[in-house]
């Protein structure tokens, strides 16, 4: 089936009652030309879940046996034992959002219950706080949003999807001192996802439809030019020696093993469709069909976050252009920004970070209150979970929905641009004042 | 509850071709059998509670296997499972069962008198004996499948029959949620207790769910009589004691199993069976008697022999490590239990255990004093 019949048949299901896969492709085209570009995502985010397509549970003889089964096991019976439980999920489903969504499904027949297997799964931590639920598909943040929107408000600091708009701005023209001090910042780094609209997500698609999406990709990156010249990397099919170059740049991603992702079903097929593009110098690096539908990351050593962000708009935007030739784009709208599995990815998916060395300020103990002002987080330069090593530490924006891209890096930029300061000051025994916070988004 | 994205009717837009899995680097039956035409036929059927046939291979596409071991690498989740997708589950069954055919017939016999002997075998040498099947409840669906609801009623169910057991089967059941510390310790010493499922062929196929939600462990007071709910399997029953009493075990195996299939009827829950399958389990391994007898016996000298895997063979039993499947055995003590499951009865397959130990107890004495077993090995049973 040609792209855009495909893209547009899963845009008219969105609209019908029942799942029947015999909708024509006339009538599907004559949808189709409504649904294009941003206004019309818009359009289709701003409906409430009671449009959403309600259908039926499997076929025909199936849906006899599963009403059946809806009067034998009422959504009480159903209801997930959360009480030793610690995650966004956990503290937003109750009994009654349970009951009324239960048996709803999406254009795609995803339930509830496949959103929130993983947080049943995994209770949580005491101290950190998980997100517990992940979307299937598009629709699931619509169908489901009596459960997403406290989650989402729950883990983007009270930013509220019923009433709030999320600002998209990929002009990094307008990032200012985005050049650090080389002597303290050794690497900088952007990444974020991007979903193609009209394809299930990593925890629901099927092996054609993940096939399609790196198809898609795939054939977009082949289009790019110049510094963003490269080649892809196929999971399955490489060699030993280019998985060995891989491993050693820091590229090669491994089959997930953690169970937040096995338990949201992410892991299926495990090497198929999956694998690595970069481009020949090394600096734009994306993932395919890995925990979203891509993953793309601007790199290099060194300080200059303003030529990684420069790059990163520029790599997006080409690619974005590249798969509308082809009559597909990436899943947005004006309330949740960029579509991602996970919740807490929602609005830019954007973590722009740096290895920076900070031995005098990381033994203040204003260090942790400095950082949350700023609205910036440490992790270990192993990534998220570890240590740091030595006193080099990995500094990114905690942020994700609400702010905007160049706001986000811009917050980075200043944050670091501070942070080195202090380090500066308390090398020659100045003292350093705490900053005060950071605004919130824009109510 | 189907998992994954086995309900996703976007995929049926798809040709075949771009939605058969990849198995050019896998060894199991699954994909072995699994041919384009068979997904192609398959592939937009459900079982009546939903179960689809991407459902059934998903814990196969997951894992490919190992290049010696032949994994099974396909799942029920229901009874109607083996009925709805047969094209593809009688061929495995016939693969992994020597050859048995759609056509067969299943004897089922847990007349634990039929058992001739098996009381009197050298504790000397058999250190513990043990029995153990499963059971699934008819009306529900399989572990692969069931809801939260469906696991806690199977659960409540399991738990009523059990409590109502009396005499050497007067017990307790043990919630895996609610046990306390102390519960737990003991559990672990009496080598109990089970653990949530690691293993990437189970978590695959969705048995792992809401752990630990609907499960637990009950056994008698008197420590020779477990059932595990909802593991691997609705149930779990476990006949077990110290030394090679192994008439006992299963006389207790038998007499247990038929007290709790009769507490199940009475509530219109009996077990899943029919007569060409015998006892429907999760996995088609396990199909017929579900049952593996087997003792744990010291052989230092007969495993060193070279004809140790051919007297096996020939016996119809297989040998593990003390620690279960796939452990190796300590100090010259293996776990030799009976290799077939489908195709012959509860007895049948206790009495090739029973002999073939005897055997090779007996194996394992001469060749202690020295002299050859040559005589002594048995034709192909």
């Amino acid at each position: 089936m040609a792209a855009k019949q495909r893209q547009q048949l899963s845009n008219s299901n969105f609209w019908t009652e029942n799942l029947r896969l015999t909708v024509g492709v006339t009538m599907a085209s004559s949808f189709g030309r409504l649904m294009s570009g941003r206004g019309a995502a818009a359009l289709l985010a701003g409906l409430g879940a009671g449009t959403m397509a309600t259908g039926f549970l499997g076929s025909e003889n199936g849906s006899l046996v599963a009403e059946a089964k809806k009067k034998l096991y009422p959504p009480s019976s159903d209801f997930p034992d959360l009480r030793k439980h610690n995650n966004c999920m956990a503290s937003a489903l109750s009994p009654a959002i349970y009951a009324k969504l239960r048996d709803k499904l999406t254009p795609n027949n995803w339930t509830l219950d496949q959103c929130i297997q993983t947080g049943v799964d995994n209770p949580g931590h005491p101290f950190i706080k998980t997100v517990g639920c992940v979307a299937g598909d598009e629709e699931s943040y619509e169908v489901f949003a009596e459960l997403f929107d406290p989650v989402i408000k729950d883990r983007h600091n009270g930013y509220d999807p019923r009433t709030m708009t999320h600002p998209t701005d990929l002009d990094a023209s307008k990032i200012t001192n985005g050049m650090f001090d080389e002597k303290y910042v050794l690497s900088s780094r952007v990444r974020t996802g991007r979903s193609i609209r009209g394809l299930s997500l990593p925890p629901a698609c099927s092996r054609a439809e993940r096939r399609e999406v790196e198809r898609v990709v795939v054939t977009a990156l082949a289009g790019l030019k110049g510094d963003l010249a490269g080649r892809y990397y196929g999971l399955g099919d490489m060699t030993e020696k280019e998985q060995q170059q891989l491993i050693d740049d820091h590229f090669l991603f491994d089959k997930p093993v953690s169970p937040l992702l096995t338990c949201a079903f992410m892991a299926r097929d495990w090497p198929d469709a999956r694998g690595i593009w970069h481009n020949n110098e090394k600096t734009f690096l994306i993932w395919v069909n890995e925990e979203d539908h891509t993953r793309v990351i601007s790199m290099e050593k060194g300080g200059n976050m303003q030529r990684v962000f420069e790059r990163f708009c520029r790599g997006l935007k080409q690619v974005e252009q590249l798969i509308q030739e082809r009559g597909w784009e990436f899943m947005w709208n004006e309330r949740l920004g960029y579509i991602l599995t996970c919740p807490s990815n929602l609005g830019t998916g954007l973590r722009a970070g740096v290895h920076v060395r900070l031995p005098h300020l990381s033994q203040d103990a204003r260090f942790s209150k400095i950082l949350d002002n700023l609205r910036l987080q440490k992790r270990g330069t192993g990534g998220v979970d570890t240590a740091a090593v030595g006193d080099t530490f990995d500094i990114s924006n905690n942020d994700r929905l609400g702010k905007s891209e160049v706001e986000l890096v811009q917050l980075l930029v200043d944050g670091v641009n501070f942070l080195i300061e202090c380090e500066k000051k308390l090398e020659k025994g100045q003292d350093i004042a705490v900053p005060d916070p950071v605004a919130q988004f824009k109510k | 509850m189907p998992f994954g994205n086995t309900h996703n009717n976007f995929k049926l837009n798809y040709s075949v071709d771009e939605e058969f899995p990849d198995l050019s680097k896998h060894n199991n039956h699954m994909a072995k059998l699994l041919t384009k035409e068979l997904y192609g036929k398959m592939r937009d059927k459900q079982t009546p509670t939903g179960f689809t046939l991407d459902d059934v291979i998903q814990t196969g596409v997951d894992n490919p296997g190992h290049p010696f071991i032949m994994t099974v690498g396909c799942v029920a989740g229901d009874e109607e499972s083996y009925e709805v997708f047969k094209d593809l589950f009688d061929p495995v069954i016939s693969d992994r069962h020597g050859g048995y055919k759609p056509t067969d017939k299943h004897k089922t016999d847990l007349n634990f008198e039929n058992l001739k002997g098996g009381d009197d075998l050298d504790p000397n040498y058999v250190l513990s004996s043990r029995v153990r099947t499963g059971r699934s409840i008819k009306g529900y669906s399989l572990p692969p499948h069931n809801s939260r609801g469906e696991r806690r009623c199977i659960e409540k169910l399991a738990v009523e029959a059990l409590a109502s057991l009396d005499g050497e089967f007067k017990g307790k059941y043990y919630p895996l949620r609610s046990m306390t510390d102390a519960e737990q310790e003991q559990l672990i010493s009496d080598h109990f207790l089970f653990d949530k499922p690691v293993s990437p062929l189970l978590t695959c196929a969705g048995m792992a769910r809401d752990w630990p939600d609907g499960r637990g462990i009950w056994h008698n007071d008197n420590k020779t009589f477990l059932v595990w709910v909802n593991e691997e399997d609705h149930l779990r029953v476990i006949s077990m004691q110290k030394g090679g009493n192994m008439r006992e075990v299963f006389k207790r195996f038998c007499v247990g199993l038929q007290k709790i299939e009769e507490i199940f009827k009475k509530h219109n829950h009996g077990f899943m069976w029919n007569e060409h399958l015998g006892y429907i389990l999760t996995c088609p391994s396990n199909l017929g008697t579900g049952l593996r007898g087997g003792v744990h016996v010291k052989l230092p000298k007969l495993s060193t022999h070279p004809k140790f895997e051919e007297i096996l063979t020939r016996l119809r039993l297989q040998k593990r490590g003390t620690g279960g499947v796939d452990t190796a055995s300590v100090g010259g003590v293996f776990d030799i239990s009976n290799a077939d499951r489908l195709g012959s009865s509860e007895v049948e397959q206790v009495q090739l255990v029973v002999d073939g130990v005897k055997l090779m107890v007996e194996m394992e004495k001469k060749l202690e004093k020295g002299e050859a077993i040559d005589s002594m090995i048995p034709a192909q049973k």
